[in-house]
């Protein structure tokens, strides 16, 4: 036997330039920056503040910097897309033959919802849901750090497969027959397959951590329907992760049986069933646009409330429309396959149901309009984000429901017409929200506030490029183009997917304006300080602290049994400066210790990863080993806290006076 | 939200364009009934997004700070009228869209044979890597990559997959049905209009799938029976070994046809289907190289 198993030299597409030149240049940065860190002598210091970190906030943060990396990743596939079918038309087979081809349709999915848009979301409500609740941090802060180390895991492996080996050529969904072994016995299905499962296992401690943290560790006085609206949907969101990740984790471990041990779930033959990994790869995959897009709309009302100058429209609506939604997540999953042939009084079921998830969106738009009504609406980024959503989500969802109808779908199912309503939801509900989440809760996280201006370019160059790239899909889709096609013969579609790639570019520069945005904020960042800790004079408990926070949140936790009680306690105080801030009392606060577990885990779960990949059965062993002995390590550990001194406490928020104390 | 008007002109534009070939120019029953609903169900909800749309960009606009006329409400937050109506308009739209579907779904069941007088035509659809087999029970004949019909004859389809599962569509037609190894699905369709229709393959199934459609030739019934004779003339025939060398992956298959078919083929690719999966099992390498 091998003893690297299926590793050789020949994994190494060495007779590929652009697979080779983007792994060289990705390896070079990455070496570039590493040195640059060292040689600075930053590596103490980004082990001690960040890599060890179980800050919330620092982690959140770790999460949308890992995101945004990955979604320049994305991008690239995205665009190298639209610019081959830009070309491949007629006779023409573009610059990307079908293997390759192949392997980036399924790596920009694959990289889209599960490390770009996931992370984005778990991001932000690891940096602002503790801060809402008026807590000091999550319930397992150790745990917080090993989810996100587990995901960088996962993101490291599917980037690994670039340079060694392959990636999956089976889609973002990998539908079996094609993902087994018969169809598929290359590595790039497993690389998937192992990625997903170690990021999906961090997503679920996430999920777990946050509900705990959301029902049993608010602030003083704050009952569930006091909470503010985002971290409702981040109670939906994470509950859905809950219920909905197990089922992905058990499927993909099934699919892995098939492979590796000749298990016979989803295979052809012998009795398996592919159609049932499609059944349960949408009971996790509907339920997952969920969690991916309640958390965004969570968003969007905090926006939508603080720079209206209002509070919510319909609490209460927005509260049982969120959960409402939540629940009926679980009863759509068919709409995935309509076309798969089950009885029109199935499909009929599904196709209704489907639609009434529409109703408590639409009450969810109605109610941010309601909550504009009446108000003084500043027209800055996150609210240019908002109504760009607005806008472009009611549409979207208009092509979700068409395709909801069964005898539609029946029609537009796998075409560019689907392709076209997945990105005109997921982009404007999850992406444009969590922009907006980004440029809102920037000055909290780094004590100064975006750029404005480059702020709306980025915004108009997205929101225009988002229409310029996706309408075209919907033309072609119905002239009768299928989704996933490397060329087509027919010339007619071709205009279309010209115009597709330019809106394309027109993004690119809205992701260009994104960069420079942060360039030129960090570089005028004297000049944007937040010196109060609430420079949109906002409405909930974030606000409340100093920007940044202190690793400790609240010097003292805040008393808050209203909604908006930030808000409610500034109208009281009508700019008086509140006195009490002299004369508080200061107690010392126990905080979790700074713990290596999470990067350790995560460093043993790729040696894992990356030896079941490729049958290296010793090194799989010892990484399962070395994860074993961490987690004893951990759990052995004497002290997990450390005590801050009350004089440290009292020093910080003299430092730092707010305007008013809860 | 100029590039809003822009997405509206597009859409208005895509219905337009659109209507050379694909969904929106059915030549028959089956597709002329599904865009029916795709209309009916598009301008159900128009009447209510396009208001929507209107009022978020009228509210946004008029009570934008600057704008010292508009009235500021700080403590607007509740009203139990706009709350029915905000449930009540969305849940209307959906009893509406949602009959659309519910009595859909049941008048375009694909599995539903088509009403007519005209005795139905029996098609056995196999997906193969890459590339279509279309099995004419009554005929006794097969061809590869081109399907040719009766008009005004109802088409009655049983599809299956000799592996990888694909989906079966002529958008011209009607909508697509996936083809699954080891199971029958269903589907009716009918063309009206003489004419060649593009048919795709809907579902990705790997490295060929972008050479895997086929023509469809809707000809006149006494065509049909010239065709058929002459495919029964001609051609290789199309017993178990046929199908086991035909099933091995290839590309960009020129169209041709089995002047016979091995009776019950087809039951024997459901039933086993096995040897197939044998052959493309020792064939279906990364390296394997393209026949053209």
């Amino acid at each position: 036997m091998n003893f690297l198993g299926k590793l050789s030299w020949d994994a190494v597409p060495l007779h590929e330039p652009i697979i080779m030149g983007t792994s060289a240049v990705v390896v070079l940065a990455i070496v570039f920056i590493l040195g640059w860190i060292v040689i600075k002598g930053y590596l103490p210091y980004l082990w001690r503040e960040w890599i060890t970190s179980v800050d919330h906030k620092r982690i959140g943060v770790m999460y949308i910097v890992l995101a945004l990396l990955m979604l320049l990743r994305g991008f690239a596939d995205g665009i190298m897309m639209r610019s081959q079918q830009a070309v491949a038309a007629g006779g023409a087979q573009g610059y990307l033959p079908p293997e390759h081809f192949d392997q980036i349709f399924s790596a920009h999915g694959t990289i889209m919802i599960f490390f770009v848009a996931m992370p984005l979301v778990i991001g932000l409500m690891n940096f602002a849901v503790p801060l809402q609740l008026g807590v000091r941090d999550v319930a397992f802060p150790t745990l917080n750090s090993v989810s996100f180390w587990l995901t960088a895991s996962g993101v490291l492996l599917t980037n690994i497969s670039l340079a060694v080996g392959e990636f999956s050529k089976a889609g973002w969904v990998a539908y079996p027959p094609l993902s087994g072994l018969q169809f598929s016995p290359g590595v790039g299905v497993d690389y998937y397959l192992w990625a997903l499962q170690i990021s999906g296992i961090g997503t679920l401690l996430s999920g777990i951590n946050f509900v705990t943290t959301i029902l049993k560790m608010r602030a003083p006085g704050m009952g569930l329907m006091h909470m503010p609206v985002f971290c409702w949907t981040a109670l939906a969101s994470n509950l859905l992760i809950v219920a909905a990740f197990p089922v992905l984790t058990v499927t993909f471990a099934m699919l892995l049986l098939d492979r590796y041990l000749d298990f016979h779930f989803f295979t052809i033959d012998a009795g398996g069933n592919p159609m049932m990994y499609v059944n349960l790869f949408w009971v996790w995959g509907h339920p997952e646009v969920y969690i991916l897009v309640l958390p965004a709309f969570g968003i969007y009302s905090e926006v939508s409330a603080t720079f209206s100058g209002k509070p919510l429209f319909g609490y209460r609506s927005m509260v049982a429309a969120t959960m409402t939604i939540s629940i009926l997540a679980y009863t759509v999953w068919l709409h995935h396959f309509f076309t798969m042939g089950a009885s029109a009084n199935i499909n009929a079921f599904f196709g209704v149901m489907s639609m009434i998830i529409a109703v408590p969106t639409g009450v969810k738009i109605f109610n941010w309009l309601f909550t504009m009504y009446g108000g003084r609406v500043r027209f800055t980024v996150p609210v240019l984000w908002t109504i760009g959503f607005m806008v472009t989500f009611v549409l979207g969802g208009l092509t979700g429901v068409l395709l909801a109808v069964p005898p539609i779908d029946f029609q537009m199912h796998n075409s560019l017409f689907l392709v076209a309503h997945f990105h005109h939801v997921i982009i404007p509900g999850v992406v444009f929200g969590a922009f907006a989440g980004y440029h809102y809760w920037f000055p909290k996280a780094f004590g100064f506030t975006l750029d404005e201006r480059w702020g709306r370019r980025s915004f108009w160059c997205w929101f225009i490029g988002f229409h310029l790239a996706f309408m075209p899909l919907y033309v072609v889709g119905l002239m009768g183009m299928t989704r996933r096609m490397q060329h087509y013969d027919n010339l007619d579609w071709q205009p279309w997917l010209m115009v597709a790639g330019i809106g394309a570019v027109v993004i690119l520069a809205g992701i260009v304006c994104q960069v420079v945005q942060l360039v030129v904020s960090i570089r005028d960042r004297e000049q944007n300080r937040d010196l109060t800790g609430d420079p949109w004079n906002g409405r909930t408990l974030e606000w409340s602290t100093a920007s940044p926070p202190p690793a400790w949140n609240f010097a003292v936790l805040p008393y808050a049994a209203e909604t908006d009680t930030f808000w409610n306690r500034k109208q009281r105080a009508r700019g008086k400066r509140d006195e009490r801030a002299q004369e508080r009392e200061y107690d010392p606060i126990e905080m979790p210790k700074n713990s290596p577990t999470g990067f350790v885990t995560a460093f043993f779960a790729v040696v894992t990863g990356f030896a079941l990949i490729w049958h290296i059965w010793w090194m799989a062993g010892l990484g399962a080993f070395g994860a074993l002995v961490t987690f004893l390590v951990f759990a052995f550990r004497h002290e997990d806290e450390i005590e801050i001194p009350a004089e440290q406490i009292a020093r910080f928020d003299r430092a730092h006076p707010v305007g008013v104390v809860i | 939200m100029r590039s809003c008007v822009l997405a509206v002109f597009l859409m208005s534009v895509a219905i337009l364009g659109g209507c050379s070939e694909g969904v929106l120019d059915p030549k028959g029953p089956i597709a002329s009934a599904e865009r029916q609903i795709l209309f009916n169900s598009t301008g159900i909800m128009l009447a209510i997004v396009i208001p929507t749309i209107l009022a978020t960009l009228g509210v946004a606009y008029w009570f934008r700070s600057s704008n010292s006329r508009a009235r500021y409400l700080p403590d607007f937050e509740y009203s139990g009228r706009l709350e029915l109506l905000v449930w009540s308009i969305p849940i209307m739209t959906v009893i509406l869209v949602g009959g659309v579907a519910w009595v859909g779904s049941h008048d375009l069941d694909p599995r539903k044979p088509i009403a007519s007088m005209v005795k139905p035509v029996t098609v056995q659809v196999v997906s193969l890597d890459w590339k279509w087999l279309f099995i004419y029970p009554d005929q006794g004949i097969a061809s590869v990559n081109q399907l040719t019909v009766p008009v005004g004859t109802p088409v009655s389809f049983e599809l299956t997959s000799s592996g990888v599962m694909n989906s079966f569509w002529v958008p011209q037609l009607g909508g697509q049905i996936y083809t699954m190894a080891g199971m029958t699905t269903r589907l009716h369709l009918q063309a009206d209009h003489a004419g060649t229709y593009r048919g795709a393959a809907a579902n990705y199934s790997g490295a060929g799938f972008a050479d895997m459609r086929f023509n469809v030739d809707a000809v006149p019934a006494e065509k049909f029976a010239l065709w058929v004779d002459a495919a029964r003339n001609a051609g290789p025939v199309l017993d178990a070994q046929a199908y086991a060398d035909l099933a091995k992956p290839s590309k960009a298959v020129t169209p041709f046809t089995y002047r016979s078919v091995a009776p019950d083929l087809f039951n024997g690719i459901l039933s086993s289907g096995m040897q197939a999966d044998a052959a493309s099992r020792h064939t279906h390498q990364p390296s394997q190289e393209v026949q053209k």
